[in-house]
């Protein structure tokens, strides 16, 4: 079943084209990953996807639905979940609260979910610290708490390995694995070790425009895609 | 004992000593207590908008003066009795916020500062516009055979007392509970980071409209009691003066804290006493002041207390 799809999905800024007449199709439980070089459009289409960006044209659908004319907050209580690319916590605010903010709005329980997500990123001894404290690594860890906490059917993660040590990497790629059981995850990064142990399919985004579709392993092999990203080495 | 505890000991302890000042201290700061109260109550409702939500508005005196208003002229023109002429107040400064409210935060920062400025003006014009009933800037006095609640004479000092501290212990105890539920946790993380909040889900217009609603509400109520005990409603109460006093209040008080907008509002109206039996220019001795906290408590005086010693201040 396809939990998300987009049609002749566009954005111009300006006279820049950012996104280009993408059609995309996500199946439930699936981890994509998206990949491309910078600048070629990636946080542009997934902000279209979450509703921060509105399209220049095309369409979104979630779930069967047309939710191309939602506002952000309505699809992400339909089931969708965004990390940010640069670190948007609330850094005046404890970890716990954090969390809870995101426990609470599905109304969930707080005393139990919030030390349970940050446990499962590995930071549940820093629960009462607070979130601008923190490391930028323990940040974007906790960005990805906050994605769990709101149990999201789609949890999109815009490049959450940036600034993470490599042991953190190695617990971020089992974490991803273990979440593929309850979410769909579509993961933008930049770091082609991750995407190859994690994903299950690979979109590759250039100028805007899909390059390329397929597994890692197809992805790694394609011609156009090292031309324009990979590199030949 | 837990953070929780503490904030009900330090809250209910404050409403205590005040109850207890009642009975211990000499007429002029007995009747000066009585005033902060009210215009503490003012500075909490200013609080909510301000130092909970983020939102700086320039034009609060439009819901003081609304409730102000809205009491006096239901007396003046409807015969009202004060207990539903307060109401009357206070359903004038619901209304106001709402439509305020629902036009005003189509905008957002610098923005939505200026468009309270001008709403708040627009608001003072119609007053002076509609001087036949309102008596324009010269205002008009509430009776004392008006003023009569229950029974109870409240130009009579110890009533009056009383009735400021209901107002004030109301909505201390209104703001402490808003903060400490879902809705206002919410409101701080609009504050703290709004694009955040939306994208957990959160409808930051609507909250920020109940925001508003409430900030606007609770600022009518003051006005509407300042007029009922002090027998006056006038066109000066809706300048622009008294929407930078609110914001005066919770800035030195310190925004964001449930007893700063008290804090706030009992220091500047006794530095101003104070400064003016010392010298005419007490303006100057009261600006020297405010640059000596705004240096060295930059949060207020709340926000250097939960800084310093009470972490759990809420």
């Amino acid at each position: 079943m396809t939990l998300l799809s987009t049609r002749g999905l566009a954005k111009d800024f300006g006279g820049l084209r950012a996104v280009h007449n993408v059609d995309f199709d996500l199946p439930q439980g699936q981890i994509r990953a998206l990949i491309g070089p910078n600048g070629a459009g990636k946080t542009t289409f997934v902000g279209m996807l979450c509703g921060r960006l509105t399209p220049s044209a095309g369409r979104v659908a979630f779930d069967g639905a047309d939710i191309s004319t939602l506002p952000a907050h309505k699809r992400i209580r339909l089931g969708m979940a965004y990390t940010f690319q640069i670190t948007s916590v609330f850094a005046r605010l404890s970890c716990h609260e954090n969390v809870a903010l995101a426990v609470r709005r599905r109304h969930g329980d707080e005393a139990s979910e919030v030390p349970a997500a940050l446990v499962r990123v590995g930071l549940g001894h820093l629960e009462q610290a607070l979130a601008g404290d923190l490391s930028y690594g323990h940040q974007r860890l906790l960005e990805i708490a906050m994605g769990l906490a709101q149990r999201p059917r789609l949890l999109i993660l815009d490049e959450p390995t940036q600034g993470l040590s490599d042991s953190e990497i190695q617990a971020f790629k089992a974490l991803i694995r273990d979440l593929s059981a309850e979410a769909t995850i579509l993961l933008i990064e930049h770091n082609m070790d991750v995407v190859m142990a994690t994903a299950d399919r690979v979109t590759v985004l250039n100028f805007g425009e899909i390059l390329a579709e397929g597994t890692p392993p197809e992805i790694r092999a394609d011609r156009a895609v090292q031309a324009a990203y990979l590199g030949t080495g | 004992m837990s953070d929780a505890a503490k904030i009900l000991a330090l809250h209910f302890g404050l409403l205590a000593l005040l109850v207890a000042l009642q009975f211990l201290l000499p007429a002029y700061h007995h009747g000066n207590l009585a005033r902060i109260m009210v215009l503490a109550s003012y500075a909490i409702g200013y609080n909510l908008l301000f130092g909970y939500t983020g939102l700086l508005s320039l034009g609060h005196a439009m819901f003081f003066a609304a409730g102000m208003y809205g009491m006096g002229l239901s007396v003046r023109h409807l015969g009202f009795t004060p207990a539903p002429a307060l109401l009357a107040g206070i359903a004038t400064g619901l209304a106001l916020s709402a439509a305020f409210g629902a036009l005003a935060l189509r905008t957002a920062g610098v923005a939505f500062m200026i468009v309270t400025l001008m709403f708040a003006q627009a608001g003072y014009l119609i007053i002076l516009y509609f001087g036949e009933y309102t008596r324009g800037d010269e205002g008009f006095v509430i009776q004392q055979s008006q003023r009569v609640l229950w029974g109870i004479d409240l130009t009579q000092p110890t009533a009056r007392y009383f009735a400021a501290f209901t107002l004030f212990a109301a909505c201390l105890l209104l703001s402490l509970q808003v903060i400490r539920r879902p809705f206002g946790k919410t409101l701080i993380a609009i504050r703290e980071n709004e694009d955040r909040a939306r994208m957990l889900g959160y409808d930051v217009f609507a909250h920020k409209l109940g925001a508003v609603i409430l900030s606007g509400t609770v600022s009518a109520a003051a006005g509407a009691f300042y007029g009922l005990l002090f027998g006056y409603a006038g066109a000066s109460f809706a300048t622009v003066q008294y929407s930078i006093l609110p914001l005066l209040w919770v800035l030195l008080g310190g925004a964001g804290t449930i007893i700063g907008p008290f804090i706030g509002a009992l220091f500047t109206f006794y530095l101003i006493d104070i400064a003016s039996g010392l010298t005419d220019a007490y303006m100057a001795v009261v600006g020297v002041v405010l640059l000596m906290l705004t240096l060295f408590a930059s949060q207020g005086i709340g926000g250097e207390l939960r800084a310093r010693v009470w972490s759990w201040l809420p």
